[in-house]
């Protein structure tokens, strides 16, 4: 009984089932080059450098896997006023950078006409036609000591009051912490704008006529029905400035001077310079982490779970 | 009968425009129009789209600026105030409820900005009015466009306005909750006996729920009354044809006696009352509901009463749909007549093809200055 029914199953059903299967597993196949994407430029080289991190030796005599976790807390001692550094300067540029964009994309939104609003976006993204090099590199001479901001400062006296803040020095404004928080707020501006706009411009007008109906005035439009709901696209620029912007060391490199170094140019140092790779590995996973939690704390903040 | 009301009735709720017009660049999107809204009542600006209805209800809202004229609300001058001092609210069209504030939040939003005491009890109970009470908590997307609707009317008449504006608010629904709704509406209106002003474009809608109609046309104010008013005595062949249907048949006036004029339509004899002719010309469109009409087959003529306007035609089309059957008769001028007849005793020879009579009662015609365009408010928009 039970052989026969085994030497002639029924065909048409395992060919159905087979189609059926093959036609479910399409999907994971067209996710395949994400996943190998992943996997080889992210997920191996993590491995790869969290292995390091935790190695001891040196170039010449090689590395060995010592599981050697007092590399992460010389490093952290070592480099925290860079650390410090890192995240404040980002969190200024991040701040002028709202401060800036956000008339600016309100203004793109809601003022401008059609064609003024593609003008506006497209000078907006025009410096991305040069490289971030050479941008920064012409920060340097509009910030350079016989240069016009330098001169107009000092015109207006107003140097000797950032001087006596600490954010200049020597009454020059270049390989200070202002001429490192300016190229960081100018190269990172438009991320912060881009994210800004889109959330403004996708807000219906009649939102606001509706507001200014229930007895809201301009200002109280602004703070109660605006910015609220720009407030997924406030959170998407900040981060996307915030998190390039503290690890960060072109900015810092060419416009500062060894006193206002960041992470980025404590491991660039540590790796291309003192070829301790443990350590250059640790710092880059300390700031991860640091980024990271910092991330979650402000998301939480912001509340912005259910808005986007 | 509204424009004449005497300054010092209760101005409470009344909305007053006077030469109040609107023009962007060369076009003119309401031309100068006087219009008294009384208190309490229900009126609505009816018109196909384009024709400055929602611009005009704007301008009362104050989201509008006009061009000339002023706008008086209870006997206060608002024109130059901003919306947010004006004693009126708004229901918008596609209602523009705050997406990031949950429904109780909508709703006391006015309440808010003007920093009154317990909004808590005052939004629970206009939310049991509109009968929403358990969705104080949901956001708006989480609601059906009926719900939603309703919000936008709670959030606005929480404020007692003394006016309140709603923009096409029932344009967003399905027919059979636009029904509903517009019963809903009424009954609100009727309870907190606030004046509504109501655009739309929907006939029907006008008709069902406003006391007072104002149909517009081309920035202008073409008819003002109630809604029977308008339907039975059109002054234009634009609010003829806009409201509901009529046959426009061209006459020349032959003479007159015992307060009717007597009328030729290529060599037909009609006649009609005197004081249901709109003008003094002598070129006339003769005009009749299709409904008022009844047919008879050709060879029942000698059945019709004495007295009674006749014209011979021929059935071109009928169309069977339930309560009626509606007919396209051919007359001897060559014109296309609707007729609707109720279905009770039906002629069966009354079919496509057969020689008919039509006839009606003199006095349910109405007569128009054939100078207007015939087919003025024709358009898809007045379906």
């Amino acid at each position: 009984m039970t052989t026969t029914t085994e030497a002639a199953p029924p065909q048409v059903v395992p060919l159905e089932a087979a189609r059926k299967k093959r036609r479910k597993l399409t999907a994971y196949w067209l996710l395949l080059p994400g996943i190998a994407w992943l996997v080889v430029f992210f997920a191996i080289p993590m491995v790869y450098q969290g292995s390091t991190s935790l190695q001891t030796g040196s170039l010449e005599q090689g590395f060995k896997l010592t599981w050697h976790f007092a590399t992460y807390w010389d490093a952290l001692v070592e480099y925290k006023w860079h650390f410090v550094r890192s995240f404040s300067y980002a969190a200024i540029a991040t701040v002028l950078c709202l401060a800036i964009g956000y008339p600016l994309a309100y203004t793109i939104a809601f003022k401008a006409n059609q064609r003024w609003r593609n003008v506006i976006l497209i000078l907006v993204i025009a410096p991305f036609f040069t490289s971030f090099l050479i941008r920064t590199l012409a920060w340097k001479t509009i910030l350079s000591d016989g240069g016009p901001v330098v001169g107009a400062l000092n015109h207006l006296h107003l140097l000797a009051l950032s001087d006596a803040v600490g954010l200049t020095s020597g009454h020059r404004v270049l390989a200070t912490p202002l001429a490192v928080v300016c190229g960081l707020t100018y190269n990172f501006l438009p991320f912060m704008i881009l994210p800004l706009y889109t959330s403004l411009e996708r807000i219906d007008p009649r939102l606001h006529e509706a507001a200014n109906d229930l007895y809201a005035r301009p200002f109280t439009i602004f703070r109660k029905v605006t910015f609220p709901i720009s407030l997924p696209g406030v959170v998407a620029g900040t981060l996307l400035t915030f998190i390039p912007a503290s690890g960060d060391y072109i900015n810092a490199q060419l416009l500062g001077s060894p006193s206002e170094q960041m992470v980025g140019n404590g491991i660039q140092k540590q790796f291309l310079n003192v070829l301790a790779y443990p350590t250059a590995a640790a710092l880059s996973f300390i700031l991860m982490a640091l980024i990271l939690g910092m991330v979650t704390v402000y998301m939480r903040k912001a509340g912005t779970e259910e808005l986007v | 009968m509204t424009e004449q009301q005497p300054e010092a009735a209760t101005a409470g709720g009344d909305v007053r425009l006077t030469g109040i017009g609107k023009t962007y660049g060369d076009f003119t999107a309401v031309q100068p129009l006087d219009l008294t809204v009384p208190q309490g009542s229900f009126f609505a600006l009816l018109g196909a789209s384009g024709c400055g209805k929602t611009t005009t209800l704007r301008m009362i809202a104050g989201l509008e600026e006009p061009t000339s004229g002023t706008v008086l609300i209870g006997g206060q001058d608002v024109t130059d105030l901003p919306p947010y001092k004006r004693p009126v609210n708004t229901v918008f069209q596609s209602y523009a409820l705050f997406p990031h504030l949950d429904i109780f939040e909508n709703v006391a939003f006015g309440l808010r900005r003007r920093g009154k005491k317990d909004v808590k009890k005052q939004v629970e109970s206009m939310l049991e009015l509109v009968e929403l009470g358990q969705y104080a908590r949901r956001k708006p997307h989480q609601l059906s466009g009926g719900q939603q609707q309703r919000v936008a009317v709670a959030r606005a008449l929480i404020n007692h306005p003394q006016v309140l504006l709603l923009d096409e608010p029932l344009g967003a629904l399905d027919l059979k909750l636009r029904r509903q709704m517009q019963l809903e509406l009424k009954r609100i209106q009727t309870e907190v006996g606030i004046t509504f002003v109501h655009v739309t474009h929907d006939q029907e809608e006008a008709m069902t729920m406003a006391d007072t109609i104002a149909v517009m046309n081309a920035g202008r104010v073409e008819q003002l009354g109630a809604p029977a008013d308008l339907y039975e005595n059109p002054g234009s062949t634009f609010v003829a044809n806009f409201l509901g249907q009529s046959n426009l048949i061209a006459a020349e006036v032959t003479g007159s006696a015992d307060g009717d004029l007597l009328l030729s339509a290529s060599g037909v004899r009609l006649a009609m009352p005197k004081a249901r002719c709109a003008t003094d010309a002598t070129k006339v469109y003769l005009g009749v509901r299709p409904e008022k009409i009844t047919l008879a087959h050709a060879s029942a003529t000698g059945d019709i009463a004495e007295g009674r306007n006749r014209l011979q035609g021929t059935v071109v089309d009928s169309s069977f749909i339930g309560v009626s059957t509606q007919y396209v008769v051919r007359s001897e001028g060559g014109q296309e007549i609707a007729v609707f007849e109720q279905n009770m005793d039906r002629d069966i020879r009354i079919a496509p093809g057969a020689p008919v009579v039509l006839h009606w009662n003199p006095a349910h015609s109405f007569g128009l200055d054939a100078a207007q365009a015939i087919d003025a408010g024709t358009g898809e928009a007045a379906a």
